[in-house]
């Protein structure tokens, strides 16, 4: 058990608040600078890959875990990101420049699609998500002549001022700086007066606004961060696949976002990566385990689907706080061994509260 | 002609979607939880019944209560095991589980050798009939869609008028501990709502397999009734089902007249109108918390 | 407007449908002074309240306040000009702990942009040292140190009521509106609830606009108190005159004849 003196305010404020996380996350980091030298290549590829969906899992955390707006249509940012990362690179834009407007543009996307929240919030705004999605995807098969419809588009390679490159190894740093900024910029907002108002608009909208919070304007800048990180996942995976087409970016990929943030457990950083790793590794998972399975049951193709239904029911009924909660439960448990008691975390059972007035 | 057949076309499909709704609906105003497995219970309210008469052997008419029968006790005990446990977490955790049920029953019918992967007719006594109505061939599956949808509604609006069950059930929806506390068994009366919204989906199935094939994907039609409930309302069962109807006649209308694409999105280019509009749809409450 | 008027309220009504919740109401709150709502359920004083803090549009009548006109404003530019406010049924952020909490109520006061915090640079480093220093000296204040790092959902109901006191005092209002201080609060309570209204006035020098049913606490605590019944104002004055007119009386005990009248009314 550590206990924390604290003796000065920048305690509280700095990221690291005591020499195990500085320990812990600088041996992550490590790890993760020396994984492409140790690890075989398809292992790279997936970290890769978990790292890009970790950028995206943590713009909808910052949306729906922080700041209580839910977006079933988050994959329409990724495709906008995407495809505007395709054609922006396929005129011959460096890399980082196209990069940054793939971003802007998901940003601005991000902000219109917010507007509806001004007005309605809860389910009504999933549906208002959920139908700007659908739109989206549509304006995505049927304007041929730039995204080239359901045929598809080919993404070139990175292209750093001049100096192409296709090696997997230079990309996965490139993603791991990604993410690492991504990250530090949210774990920023999160401690200053802009995240605070976000978590201030999820636990109570009037209270936050006769605390001086302007509703309109956190609410569509939550959005728009939130978009501008799913856009840059999106074209970074645009670059990964090199390949992309509209139904990449459907209601199917939307729910897989939702599942990181719900699986990862919601209203934290950490959460978005654990759902990423989740969302990863579950298919390589399934797909080991069917070798091992009776042909008839390892062949058929409802088995991913049926595996995902079990596992987001399971953690919905018994794990609601995500991979993030039972991983704070068994750091708990070290940390109090033998005092730890079952019920620590137990919340109390109820009957449905309304949620139609918040 | 061709515009009026399009809008009997459109107001049949558009029923569906009420129906689906309405399930959606009456979960929605009975417990305030969220169900996005409607489409999906409607999917297996279709492959029971394909099920019962393909491969069971049973004739149409004991093959369709059979089905509902046996979708009525899988809400209850949806309800049961899956909702009942999180009842008062946060809404979107219900969503999310619901979703996951989706998954489980998308995913167990795939797995169903030779059946779940491929389109299936359903083999119903007035398949491919056609009545003629003052010179218009109306087809007979949609006629019988448009004249179950509307029992169906007359039914439900009797129960919620009239029987003690009812009248608790709109008690509960109100509030749930203020009807608890008046000795109303509300985790029951839940449970029945779900039974009752797993059943209408069923019917929305059975009257859909007709006008479309079967298939494991059907249930993403379920996604079309969020803009019919919104429209309708959300807490409004009439509304829902006009709500569907309004749908199903402009997705209609914009296949017929608007160039290739549109038909697909009308719907919810509706819905955001709708929200920005009129959040709370064409019958809904007003909301504001008090402080 | 004259110089003792901090808010000035001039024939404010709003009605809801059919109903007039407030009709026709006017009285001015003055720089260092604590001025009390009272009147039975219903009279329309949470009203007034949410009128000024511009969670409600009125009808019709202006609200003046330090040279502004509010009733063009947004609630949360309200609170930016420094008018902080409590709820009567406890608007906490649940989730967070009790300095999360206080923190949020320094919002207006904190300086930076959306790239600045972003960017967590070292003006917006400093920013935050100021605020939490600010919000200990609230906590000290309300002597909260035992609660700081403990999330609202787990304190008790008057503890609660103090954080929320707090959250509006971490905003440096130039005029705080209390809703119902004291509802639901022990004796004990109540009895500390006035010591920090008092402490709040003279020390702080903040005025305080609350509306209140305890009695013994507005006379307490109260310079002048306004009277209201069905959305009008029966009576205005210094505690002890209010509670002496006959029509405040009437408004919360009735006209002498109608006891009469109920007596036999009933079966």
């Amino acid at each position: 058990m550590r206990f924390i003196f604290k003796l000065s305010y920048d305690q509280d404020i700095r990221l690291a608040k005591h020499s195990g996380h500085v320990f812990w996350y600088g041996l992550l980091l490590m790890s993760l600078l020396l994984a492409p030298w140790v690890l075989p290549a398809y292992w790279s590829t997936l970290i890769t890959l978990t790292m890009i969906y970790g950028i995206v899992g943590l713009g909808l955390m910052l949306l729906s875990g922080f700041t209580g707006l839910f977006s079933i249509g988050h994959a329409a940012f990724m495709g906008v990101g995407a495809y505007m990362q395709a054609v922006l690179t396929s005129m011959g834009w460096p890399f980082p420049i196209a990069l940054l407007c793939s971003m802007a543009v998901s940003a601005l996307v991000g902000a219109v699609v917010g507007l509806p929240a001004l007005r309605v919030r809860g389910i009504y705004l999933a549906i208002a998500t959920l139908a700007f999605a659908f739109i989206v995807q549509e304006v995505l098969v049927r304007w041929e002549s730039i995204t080239g419809g359901n045929r598809g588009l080919a993404v070139g390679m990175i292209d750093l001022f001049g100096w192409k490159t296709s090696s997997p190894t230079v990309f996965y740093y490139v993603c791991l700086i990604l993410t690492i900024l991504a990250t530090l910029g949210v774990l920023n907002l999160l401690r200053s007066a802009t995240g605070r108002a976000f978590v201030a608009i999820r636990d109570s909208e009037i209270s936050a606004q006769s605390m001086g919070v302007n509703l309109a304007r956190y609410k569509t800048l939550s959005f728009a961060v939130s978009a501008a990180l799913a856009g840059l996942g999106g074209a970074l995976s645009a670059h990964m696949l090199r390949f992309i087409s509209p139904d990449q970016f459907g209601i199917v990929q939307s729910i897989d976002l939702l599942l990181i943030v719900i699986i990862g457990g919601l209203g934290s950083v950490h959460g978005a990566f654990f759902g990423a790793i989740f969302l990863i590794a579950t298919p390589q998972a399934i797909s080991l385990a069917k070798d091992f399975l009776p042909s008839a049951l390892g062949q058929t193709v409802g088995l991913q689907s049926l595996v995902y239904g079990l596992i987001l029911i399971a953690f919905v009924l018994f794990e609601p706080m995500g991979i993030y909660g039972r991983w704070v439960k068994i750091r708990t448990w070290f940390e109090l061994a033998p005092l730890y008691r079952k019920g620590l975390f137990k919340r109390q059972k109820s009957f449905q509260k309304t949620e139609r007035l918040k | 002609m061709q515009l009026l057949q399009q809008l009997i076309n459109g107001i049949a499909q558009g029923c569906i979607y009420g129906l689906i709704a309405l399930g959606f609906v009456l979960i929605y105003k009975a417990t305030e939880t969220v169900s996005f497995v409607q489409g999906e219970l409607m999917m297996l309210g279709a492959f029971l019944g394909l099920i019962l008469m393909t491969v069971v052997g049973f004739p149409y008419w004991l093959a369709v209560p059979s089905t509902l029968l046996a979708m009525v006790a899988f809400g209850v005990l949806i309800e049961r095991i899956a909702v009942r446990p999180i009842l008062g977490e946060p809404a979107f955790s219900i969503v999310m589980l619901t979703l996951g049920i989706g998954y489980v029953a998308r995913g167990a019918i795939m797995m169903i050798p030779g059946l779940g992967t491929d389109f299936q007719a359903l083999p119903v006594p007035y398949r491919d009939q056609t009545v003629e109505i003052g010179g218009l061939m109306i087809g007979a599956e949609r006629l019988v869609a448009v004249a179950v949808t509307v029992i169906l509604c007359l039914l439900l609006f009797l129960m919620f008028r009239f029987t003690r069950i009812g009248i608790a059930m709109q008690a509960a929806s109100q509030s749930q501990l203020a009807a608890y506390y008046m000795g109303i068994p509300v985790r029951q009366l839940n449970g029945l709502v779900w039974g009752m919204a797993a059943g209408v989906a069923a019917v929305a199935g059975l009257l859909l397999a007709p006008i479309v094939l079967i298939d494991s994907n059907m249930g993403f039609i379920g996604l079309k009734a969020f803009p019919a409930a919104v429209v309708g309302g959300m807490t409004s069962l009439p509304g829902a089902v006009l709500g569907g109807v309004i749908i199903g006649v402009i997705e209609s209308l914009a296949g017929y007249t608007m160039p290739e694409g549109f038909k697909d999105v009308a719907a919810y280019v509706v819905v955001l109108i709708m929200l920005m509009v009129r959040p709370n749809g064409l019958f809904g409450g007003q909301f504001r918390k008090k402080v | 407007m004259s110089t003792g008027n901090l808010l000035s309220v001039q024939n404010l009504s709003v009605r809801f449908g059919g109903l007039a919740a407030v009709s026709n109401v006017s009285f001015d709150v003055r720089r260092g002074e604590v001025f009390t709502l009272i009147g039975p359920n219903g009279a329309g004083k949470t009203t007034v309240l949410n009128l000024i803090s511009r969670i409600y549009q009125p009808t019709s009548g202006d609200i003046h306040f330090d040279g502004h006109c509010l009733t063009a404003m947004k609630p949360d530019a309200v609170a930016g000009l420094g008018i902080a406010r409590t709820f009567q049924n406890i608007e906490l952020f649940e989730q967070a702990t009790v300095l999360q909490n206080l923190l949020i109520g320094r919002h207006t006061r904190s300086h930076g942009n959306f790239w600045q915090h972003l960017l967590f640079t070292p003006s917006v480093w400093e920013d935050e040292r100021a605020a939490r220093e600010k919000v200990e000296e609230i906590i000290d204040f309300l002597d909260l140190q035992h609660y700081r790092d403990t999330v609202i959902a787990g304190l008790p109901y008057g503890v609660r009521k103090v954080v929320e006191l707090g959250r509006a005092l971490c905003v440096e209002p130039k005029l705080l509106l209390l809703d119902e201080p004291s509802s639901g609060l022990n004796t004990e309570e109540t009895n500390d609830m006035a010591f920090w209204i008092d402490d709040i006035r003279d020390d702080l020098g903040i005025p305080i606009l609350m509306v209140e049913h305890d009695m013994a606490l507005v006379s307490r605590v109260s310079d002048r108190v306004l009277a209201m019944n069905h959305g009008e104002v029966v009576a205005l004055g210094s505690p002890a005159e209010v509670k002496a007119h006959p029509d405040v009386i009437e408004a919360y005990l009735g006209k002498s004849q109608d006891v009469s009248t109920l007596r036999r009314r009933r079966p």
